[in-house]
Order: structure tokens, then sequence, then C-alpha cells
């Protein structure tokens, strides 16, 4: 079945979501020069955070990165993580505790040849967020694919936790690799509830 | 101005068909995503594709549990991204499809995640994926492919478009 976008927009009248729902709040991309992004004056009035990136490091050498994520500029081995990966061949588990940030696994490509053009992707959702009286959950789905054999492109499975009651108002993601690359995007979206 | 979440188009199959077809699509948004609910008319996989492109430019990986074992599993050099790399059976159970593209209208190789739930009351199996697009050009059509077999009558599709600051 074949269906074109167009007369379809014009017969729906557009169907806009719900005005308001979900909601774009900030967006940035990398520069090349730093590997940190940040977003700050994050407001506390949405339910849930959403970040949608795509990631690549400058670096060169053929390695494929973790993303990492700390709030509120805050490390103090406050963080823990559990991962369910999947890198092609076997499918694993793996876990961080007492750790200055939460780590997703193996999801920033760099910048070999053997791999240009290639991105990693992540979902972050961060629920509750603004939350003055609980820790903070998050849960993601990562990963890149470089046509490849090579077991570091993977998909993963993740939650982290950041043992504080503060509400979130700053996200810092950050490679250890290098730096991102000016093809990396990095955008915020805020969800409200009823 | 697009709205930062928008249905862009749906479609719900009035008769068995082999593809779902999402055509001229603008480069309004910042990514796409494509939610599938369906059966097949007998056992087969997913496959997402751009632009028309059935040459073996795609490849992916996913991991997988089927209510015994966890798994993980690769491709490279194939004709789409897959949803379902086990086969989805007959069944008139529906599976719920997610494909995400991430900035599509980009001049980089495009990357997706995939999901893929089927639960049949004691067997099914849950999946999660990233696939590879190896192309720079901007994605203008999405088609939804069942791999052999046909997808069943009131299978839907939806296309959203999901727009950053």
């Amino acid at each position: 079945m074949l269906n074109s976008l167009i007369p379809i927009i014009a017969s729906s009248g557009g169907a806009a979501a719900a005005a308001g729902a979900y909601e774009s709040i900030a967006s940035v991309s990398g520069t090349g020069s730093s590997g940190i992004v940040t977003f700050s004056s994050i407001p506390g009035t949405y339910t849930s955070l959403q970040i949608r990136c795509v990631v690549k490091d400058v670096y060169t050498s053929g390695l494929v990165d973790s993303i990492y994520l700390r709030f509120n500029g805050t490390a103090g081995s406050l963080y823990g993580s559990h991962n369910l990966t999947g890198d092609g061949a076997t499918a694993s588990a793996s876990a961080l505790s007492n750790v200055n940030e939460i780590e997703i696994p193996k999801t920033i490509p760099d910048s070999n040849a053997s791999f240009a053009n290639v991105m990693g992707v992540a979902i972050i959702d961060l629920h509750d967020y603004a939350s003055t009286t609980r820790n903070k959950t998050l849960r993601s789905i990562s990963g890149s694919n470089a046509n490849t054999t090579s077991t570091d492109f993977r998909v993963n499975l993740s939650s982290g936790l950041w043992r504080s009651t503060a509400a979130i108002n700053q996200i810092t993601i950050h490679t250890n690799i290098d730096r991102f690359t000016t093809t990396s995007t990095f955008a915020l979206y805020g969800i409200k509830g009823a | 101005m697009p709205a930062t979440y928008e249905p862009i188009a749906t479609t719900t199959l009035g008769s068995a068909a082999a593809s779902i077809s999402f055509t001229s699509i603008a480069t309004s948004w910042t990514d796409l995503r494509v939610v599938v609910n369906g059966t097949p008319t007998a056992n087969l996989q997913f496959l997402l594709r751009f632009n028309n492109d059935s040459a073996t430019n795609y490849s992916g990986t996913d991991l997988d549990g089927n209510g015994t074992s966890a798994a993980s599993n690769r491709y490279t050099g194939d004709t789409g991204i897959y949803a379902n790399w086990s086969a989805f059976a007959t069944s008139a159970q529906p599976a719920f499809i997610t494909y995400d593209v991430f900035s599509y209208a980009g001049s980089t190789f495009k990357t997706a995640l995939t999901t893929f739930n089927q639960d049949r009351n004691g067997t099914g199996f849950v999946e999660r994926g990233v696939g590879l697009w190896r192309s720079t050009s901007a994605i203008n059509r999405v088609d939804i492919v069942a791999s052999a077999n046909s997808f069943n009558t009131g299978t839907t599709a939806t296309l959203y478009g999901i727009k950053a600051a």
C-alpha cells in the first residue's frame, strides 16, 4: 500500500498533537572542541524529561565510547546503573554502583575512517525529575551500528540512579574519549502529566 | 510550523499487503517515529527501508528474549532494518513495533532504534535493536516491508515527526 503524505495531511487537517503535552525545551549541537554538553536552568514544570541524541566523537582510533550523565553538577559517588546489552553475538548484563556518573555504555562511535558517517543514538527518559522527596531513575535505549562484525557496536537497555532528592535543573552529558563532532545533536524534551 | 510531536500520516490496511509506504515526507522535523500494530498472514519479519532502496545498504544488531533465554544477533549488508530477527508467527495476537529514525534529513548515515513486542500467552518474544542505513541522503520515503507473506487486514502504521527546538 502506497501512502502519499500530502493528501493525508490535507484531509486530516494536520492532526496536530495535543498542544503542550510533549514540548521541546532546548537542543544543542556538538562543537568539535568540547566533550561536554549541558542543559541548564531546566524548569520543574514537566512530569518527565526525554533526551534524544545523535552522537559521535572526533577521536580516530576506532573506539566506541559510553555516554555519561550527571545532574545538577554533582558527582560524589551518588550514581549507579544497570545495563542489558546485545553485541551481535551475546546478550549480557552489567552494573555499576557508587560511581560519579551514570554510564550508558558503548554508544558513541569515534571518527575512525572505517566508520565514517556512522552515528550513535540514544533515547533517555527521566521520570519525576522535579521531585524533592524521591531519588531519580532514568531508563534508556541506545546503540550504534557500522555494518561490521565488531562487538563494539551494540544495542543497550539501561537504567540509571541518582541518589538525590534534589529537583534536577541541570543535565551534563559527556564523552570520556575526546570531543563531540559537529554532527552530534542533543535535544531535550519535556512531557507533561494531566 | 510543525508541532513538537506530530502525527504525519496513518494507514490501516483494508486488505492484506506486503508493505506499507509513507512517501513525500517533508524535512520539517528532527526525527521520525513509526508505530505499527498488526498481524501476519504467515511467518514474516518486519523490515524498514528508506527512499525505496532495497539494495544491501542496511545492517543492525538486536537483543531479544523469547521467554526462555536472551540472545543477540547481527546482520550486515542486508536489504532493510529488522524490527524482529526471529520470525513473527501467525497469530491472532498483534505485534507492537516502533522505529525511531534519528536525524532523518541530515547528511550522515541514518541510525534507527527498533522495538518489537509480541506476546502469545506463553510464547512470543521481545526484541530491541539498532539499525543502520548507509546513505547520506535525506529520507523522504519510509517503507515497512514484510520479508515474506503479508501484513493482515487491519494492520495499522502511523508515522510521527518529532521536532527539536
